[in-house]
């Protein structure tokens, strides 16, 4: 690599940490896929509108003080297609998801509430199938759902049915989980293996004529999250791996902690039918999403104890070391290939479009 | 249900979690532990790190000092491997890799995006289009912003599902944005040969189907660019085999090896045009004979030449107009002929003045090398279409390959 080359490549690194503007005359569903669109949609959009120190750190879930009691406040949207597909259904989806939005933070679920809207001409029992689904997985992850609102749309306005939902939490541990305070040297875990809801709902859709057996692994991680708490106190930072995956999750924290980050793909763990899927699409299984796996960064020193504490888990029974964070190349993550070359893994750009060829 | 871990195979190799547990315990035997399993569970013969290190130390050994060595891969797909499994950093510096023009998306020139955001805006149309091709950027926005300002374009995985959806809409047109090398050509002229059989009248296809060799000889009679030798397409060359690149031998002296897909495959034929290279020879070898034939694919070829002719001159992004290097649909399709059918405006639009994609095709240039790479052409904000495709040059290196190589090594 000459000189100008690495000067070209400085200069587009400044640009990267820039703030960024949102161009766009129309949204596109780029800008709902979860990678670079929809980051600056948020930094420069709503963040500029709304922005207030509690939202500010752009986290799974905001956290604030009342009476002395910390609580956890976070919300989401579930439009799945289809609503129902191997191992799961929206509803199933909507009360996870929530869950652990407030678990990444450390916080104890508490109540949530669920906003349906419902086009005209849906069948009610499906909506009953999916109203089932949800009470099912609150009682599971101990949450109950205390509010709701519904509104129907006339029919072709939706996709039968969209859900909200937003959920409060306590924290009732001294810790804080931040990107920020990700350090050099610390270790990257991830819960289990990559891809799995991603790949199962894009197979159910049926388009692609692939019979891949298949299922998505939506859970609620709060209880694998308490184990890990348990074991430690050398948790840096949790997050969920959903939309983008777990390279957009890797790019986030390397910006936000100013760190580079390496993670060596011979130890990711992706299911053989996952891989298969993405190499026939030519998708990247970094990047395509889970609902019931999370992403840990430890201190080294307590590398052992959080591997063990999630491997002893049913929802972590597949955990690995992926990588580690060094101040080498900051804001950069890099992927060491398991044919021993090396590579960047950026943010998502666009939807996971297939290559043609 | 639980599977047991020897299962996993492919990319995710998978450690015995004693091992992983020593792996914790031992950071200074991390990497010894992870390599001896890797030797062992790595059942993917195509992607093997030792194999990978042996061809490296075998190829720079063929290295001539004070030699410098331009071999291009003219195949995105190619490009793509190269990029995403770090294939260049294997390389010794004395050879270098340089991105050909094989990306359907990239050599697609931007008039033609117009004409197709043209007929997408029609107002009974359904436009069905690979995903590559939605975030190209055309003279007035891309398919992707046509599809936000309301036009139906629907993204399909082969024009079989696009006549799939004519089935399923009798009373909407469907057209499908038909564009590619001989990969994919074959599947659109099947697609035409069925949609006659069933009679399916409301299916049209919008040719931009083009052809490798043309595309080579302009590189070949570019004055900018010495080439050493070439590694040649894999999917291309399943279809039209390896007797088409003959005069590249013959009248240009310069070697090619048909490579597959696989990093390793990728290896070794530039080992072997290196071979030919020290041995001062120049012929079409085969690297990728468990795929391609000599004689190519009879039945493929038979299907397009059914359905489709060569057009007497196309339009390359970068390139300009080339002879005889893309096809459009015989008159006994005209029926299912969208530019037929449709006034299609056909308009040519030049490249924006900063866009340096043609020398990027072309080899010329890196794609580091061009003016707006990484700042005002970016894989979000593309201006050229090198930037938009996973098989372009540029988006290659900037989503892979945009890191610095001189902060080595990376492990703990």
């Amino acid at each position: 690599m000459n000189g100008r080359e690495q000067e070209v490549l400085e200069t587009i690194e400044r640009r990267r940490r820039r703030k960024p503007r949102l161009t766009d005359a129309l949204i596109t569903l780029a800008h709902g896929a979860g990678g670079k669109s929809s980051h600056v949609l948020v930094e420069a959009l709503f963040l500029e509108e709304l922005g207030n120190p509690l939202l500010a750190p752009l986290a799974d879930a905001a956290v604030f003080t009342e009476n002395g009691i910390r609580f956890a406040l976070t919300t989401d949207s579930y439009v799945v297609k289809p609503l129902f597909f191997p191992g799961g259904d929206i509803g199933e989806l909507a009360v996870n998801g929530t869950v652990n939005d407030l678990a990444m933070l450390g916080a104890r679920p508490l109540h949530l509430t669920a906003g349906f809207i419902i086009e005209e001409g849906f069948p009610t029992a499906e909506l009953r199938r999916i109203a089932a689904s949800m009470g099912a997985a609150a009682r599971a992850a101990g949450v109950a759902i205390v509010a709701g609102d519904t509104k129907v749309v006339e029919r072709d306005k939706g996709d039968g049915v969209y859900i909200n939902t937003a959920g409060v939490g306590a924290l009732e541990r001294e810790l804080e989980l931040s990107p920020s305070l990700v350090r050099p040297g610390d270790k990257i875990l991830v819960s289990g293996t990559l891809g799995d809801h991603g790949m199962a709902v894009m197979v159910a859709r049926g388009n692609l004529e692939l019979e891949v057996d298949l299922e998505s692994d939506t859970a609620a991680l709060a209880e694998l999250v308490g184990g890990l708490l348990d074991a430690t106190d050398g948790v840096r930072c949790l997050r969920d791996l959903t939309r983008g995956g777990l390279a957009t999750v890797l790019n986030e924290i390397a910006l936000t902690a100013d760190v580079g980050i390496v993670i060596d793909e011979s130890c990711l763990p992706i299911r053989p039918e996952v891989n298969g899927a993405c190499e026939i699409l030519g998708i990247d299984p970094l990047y395509v999403a889970n609902e019931g796996k999370l992403m840990a960064v430890v201190a080294p020193e307590a590398a052992a104890a959080a591997f063990a504490a999630l491997a002893s888990h049913k929802l972590g029974i597949d955990a690995e070391v992926v990588g580690h964070v060094r101040e080498e190349q900051p804001g950069l993550v890099v992927l060491e290939t398991a044919f021993g070359g090396r590579r960047v893994v950026d943010m998502l750009v666009g939807d996971p479009l297939p290559r043609i060829c | 249900m639980r599977r047991p871990a020897a299962q996993y195979g492919g990319t995710g190799c998978r450690l015995e979690r004693r091992e992983r547990r020593q792996l914790l315990a031992e950071p200074d035997s991390a990497g010894r532990e992870r390599k001896a399993a890797r030797d062992v569970r790595y059942v993917d013969e195509y992607r093997s790190p030792d194999l990978a290190l042996r061809l490296a130390e075998q190829i720079a050994g063929l290295v001539e000092p004070d030699r410098q060595y331009k071999l291009m891969e003219v195949c995105g797909g190619h490009t793509h491997t190269i990029y995403k499994h770090g294939v260049e950093n294997l390389l010794p510096p004395a050879v270098d890799l340089i991105h050909g023009p094989g990306c359907p998306v990239c050599v697609i020139p931007m008039g033609r995006v117009d004409d197709a955001i043209a007929l997408a805006e029609r107002p009974n149309v359904i436009f069905t289009t690979f995903g590559d091709m939605m975030r190209v950027p055309g003279g007035n926005g891309s398919l992707l912003e046509a599809k936000a300002r309301g036009a139906d374009v629907r993204m399909v995985y082969s024009p079989l599902d696009a006549l799939r959806i004519a089935r399923e809409h009798p009373d909407r047109e469907v057209v499908f944005f038909a564009i590619g090398f001989e990969t994919t050509t074959p599947s659109t002229a099947l697609t035409l040969l069925r949609a006659r059989a069933e009679g399916i009248r409301n299916f049209f296809v919008f040719a931009n189907h083009v052809t490798i060799i043309p595309a080579i000889r302009a590189i070949l009679a570019s004055p900018d660019l010495r080439l050493d030798g070439f590694i040649g397409p894999g999917h291309v060359s399943t279809v039209i085999g390896t007797v088409p690149y003959r005069f590249i031998a013959r009248d240009h002296g310069k070697p090619l090896v048909v490579a597959g897909f696989e990093p390793l495959d990728v290896l070794q034929a530039a080992y072997m045009v290196m071979v030919q290279l020290a041995e001062g020879r120049s012929e079409i070898e085969n690297q990728y004979s468990r795929v391609v034939r000599e004689s190519g694919n009879a039945r493929a070829l038979e299907a397009i030449a059914e359905t489709m002719e060569l057009r007497t001159t196309f339009e390359w992004r970068g390139l300009g107009f080339i002879s005889q290097s893309a096809l459009k649909l015989r008159d006994d399709f005209a029926d299912w002929d969208a530019e037929l059918l449709y006034d299609v405006p056909g308009v040519r639009v030049a490249d924006p003045k900063a866009c340096q994609c043609g020398e990027v095709l072309k080899g010329v240039i890196k794609p580091w090398e061009c003016k707006v790479f990484g700042t005002a052409c970016t894989p979000e904000k593309p201006i050229g279409t090198c930037m938009v495709s996973s098989e372009g040059a540029c988006a290659a290196y900037y989503n892979y390959g945009r890191f610095s190589r001189r902060l080595e090594p990376l492990t703990t």
